[in-house]
């Protein structure tokens, strides 16, 4: 008789050890990695936590001066030695007006162009915050610091004190950061020239690297003989794939802005020269999901009568087509994340209106990220971070309209 | 004795280097089953696939010798192997219908090559197809069904709807029920019986007893050549050849 749940003999428990190990090894390394995603989240979303809210001052801004004459710059000074009137040294009030971000005159020229009733009287206007205040009401200044160390002084201090008693000072959502351009001042800087020149380069890349890449992947798979020549450029697309992106954007330069004298900065040779880049991946992942498709379809077709072409067409095709546009989105979230080959078309300039066309000047969400990284002032890190998230939800979007598609196209055989 | 529709003379296939079929010569009849058995390996299959140069598909594999449909070299240059293939039509070993709706299955070869002029052409052609491989009391109500919905033997069904919706002369059938079950195999049997009134058949078995209950005609491969070649009645009950003799009784294959 033997007894099956005895567990001597055939190395049973080695193997069941074995089994064991391996499984917590496995559950280890998702763990781990588990761990740096939510780390990686967790930091960016902290740092990215001040951008949220944004802190206006209220001020009493006389209006009644005709603006030809005197700015409106002059107009909020006026204001703010008008709410402090015992200010009275040059340095003092320098460092008043420094309350108000520096760029204060353009909301209030704003202001009166989308409401003229404001001119001609004394009117209390929300203005933004500079961030160097900003930062101190939302308790990120270490006022334990000398004076001297800090970016906001001890005189600075009392008067946000007195605002903040007198009701003059809010935090209110910072809507500026999702619907404005790019700015020098951190508390005015936005994302949506960046978030607009990602999505023209993006289109443009799409357009030409899509067609392209799946007309050359059916020909090579289907119908190219099998000779050197094709040898040749199927090893050539594969190290295509393989080369640094920078050398796409020298490609660029020398071609598409030297040669072709294409607009430099725009949307357009940015979105070629990702398509380049793009090309191989698409190329590789469309030959992969067309050598998935079972041979017997297109047999099928042939024996049915079908020309070559009618049968690649009609049936090996539609069944490749998820896995192409998989292929695709990856290539494409490649394409959304590069930086280098941008720079090098000059993608980098600093670019404060959203680009209404593809030929205009524009930059992209890495090459945002990258500049405000880049900025001395310390407001810059918290807009980095909030780029950085911004730049992942254009991602996940991306990746869930790919995995709709998907769902829609895909036939069980 | 009819004329035969299929004539090969001394037809060589290689592949690479290596040689599958050696110099046969074959008369196929019309409207009888005619059955290839032999051997696996034998060339049977690249034989049959031969028929309607299913085997230009592979770039390694050649052919000599000739090989003519109705008095039509088939080889020649100046066939269209798209009209070859819409006069000679297949079936293969596995059900193969496409990943679209049971009607697109029937109806893909008349659309390519627009052998109906209106809708209900199409239609009536299709239930026509249909009917004919037996199969459409079974699908008449969910025709918009996927085609692979269906069970192995329905499948099978489907694809030999597929290919005499086309109407062609010659239907060539690569071992269609070594993938099915006995009684799904009845089916297709009784169905290729039905269907020889019409069409010209070449099956390409591996059983002997299928060959025995379908076919007039039996052929038997052996490495290549074209060993013995008559009546079934006659390959089966006093075969000539020993080889033969061998395989009908079980002794080599």
């Amino acid at each position: 008789m033997i007894d099956l749940t005895k567990q001597s003999g055939f190395n049973l428990p080695g193997r069941h050890r074995a089994e064991k190990r391996f499984q917590w090894a496995g559950r280890s390394a998702i763990a781990i990695s588990l761990l740096f995603l939510a780390i990686m989240v967790g930091t960016i979303f902290r740092d990215a936590s001040g951008v949220f809210r944004q802190t206006q001052i209220a001020v009493q801004v006389d209006l009644s001066a005709d603006p030809a004459s005197v700015s409106y710059g002059r107009m909020v000074k006026a204001g703010l030695r008008g709410m402090f009137p015992d200010v009275t040294s040059r340095r003092d009030k320098k460092r008043l007006y420094n309350l108000v971000s520096s760029e204060g005159s353009f909301e209030v020229a704003r202001m009166v162009t989308e409401n003229p009733d404001l001119m001609g009287g004394t009117q209390t206007l929300w203005l933004t915050a500079s961030d160097d205040l900003d930062l101190y009401v939302r308790g990120k200044v270490d006022t334990t610091l000398p004076e001297r160390q800090r970016r906001i002084s001890d005189a600075e201090i009392a008067w946000v004190g007195e605002l903040q008693a007198t009701g003059q000072l809010r935090r209110v959502i910072n809507w500026g950061f999702l619907t404005g351009g790019d700015s020098r001042e951190p508390e005015l800087a936005g994302i949506l020239s960046a978030l607009v020149g990602s999505a023209y380069s993006l289109a443009v890349c799409f357009a030409l690297s899509f067609p392209i890449g799946i007309g050359a992947a059916i020909y090579l798979e289907e119908f190219a003989p099998a000779n050197r020549l094709s040898d040749l450029i199927e090893v050539n697309i594969n190290n295509l794939a393989a080369v640094p992106s920078i050398v796409f954007g020298l490609l660029g330069l020398s071609i598409f802005l030297g040669y072709m004298g294409l607009p430099r900065s725009s949307p357009l040779v940015g979105g070629m020269v990702l398509a380049l880049m793009t090309l191989p991946t698409i190329i590789i992942a469309a030959r992969a999901a067309l050598r998935a498709v079972p041979p017997s379809f297109k047999e099928a077709a042939l024996a049915l009568g079908a020309s070559p072409v009618q049968a690649v067409f009609h049936h090996v095709f539609p069944v490749a087509m998820p896995g192409m546009l998989t292929g695709a989105i990856i290539g494409m979230a490649q394409a959304l994340g590069e930086t280098a080959p941008l720079l090098m078309i000059g993608m980098v300039a600093f670019i404060v209106d959203i680009p209404e066309s593809i030929l205009e000047p524009a930059t992209a969400l890495p090459v945002q990220i990258f500049l405000w990284a880049d900025s001395p002032e310390r407001a810059f890190t918290e807009k980095t971070a909030a780029a950085i998230i911004v730049l992942l939800i254009f991602l996940i979007t991306m990746n869930l309209i790919a995995i709709l598609l998907r769902r829609k196209l895909e036939t069980r055989f | 004795m009819a004329d035969p529709i299929v004539t090969a003379r001394g037809v060589d296939i290689f592949y690479d280097t290596t040689q599958a079929i050696i110099n046969v010569d074959l008369d196929i009849l019309p409207n009888k089953v005619t059955a290839l058995i032999g051997p696996s390996g034998c060339g049977k299959s690249t034989f049959l696939r031969a028929i309607n140069r299913m085997n230009d598909l592979i770039p390694i594999c050649r052919m000599t010798g000739e090989m003519k449909i109705a008095g039509q070299d088939i080889y020649d240059p100046k066939v269209d192997v798209v009209a070859l293939r819409a006069q000679v039509g297949m079936v293969f070993q596995k059900p193969n219908p496409f990943p679209k709706s049971i009607f697109e299955n029937v109806a893909y070869g008349l659309k390519i090559h627009k052998m109906t002029t209106s809708k209900t052409e199409l239609q009536d052609r299709v239930e026509w197809s249909l009917k004919n491989a037996g199969l459409w009391d079974e699908v008449a109500d969910r025709l918009d069904q996927p085609g692979n919905s269906l069970s192995g033997g329905q499948q099978q069904r489907l694809c030999i709807a597929r290919a005499i919706a086309v109407k062609p002369r010659v239907i060539l059938m690569d071992e269609p029920c070594s993938a099915l079950d006995p009684i799904a195999t009845a089916v297709v049997e009784e169905l290729i019986d039905n269907l020889r009134k019409d069409y010209t058949i070449v099956i390409v078995t591996h059983s002997m007893q299928q060959a025995a209950r379908i076919s007039q005609r039996t052929a038997f491969f052996h490495l290549g050549t074209l060993v013995e070649f008559g009546d079934t009645k006659t390959i089966f009950t006093t075969p000539v050849d020993e080889r033969t003799q061998n395989y009908i009784t079980g002794r080599i294959g």
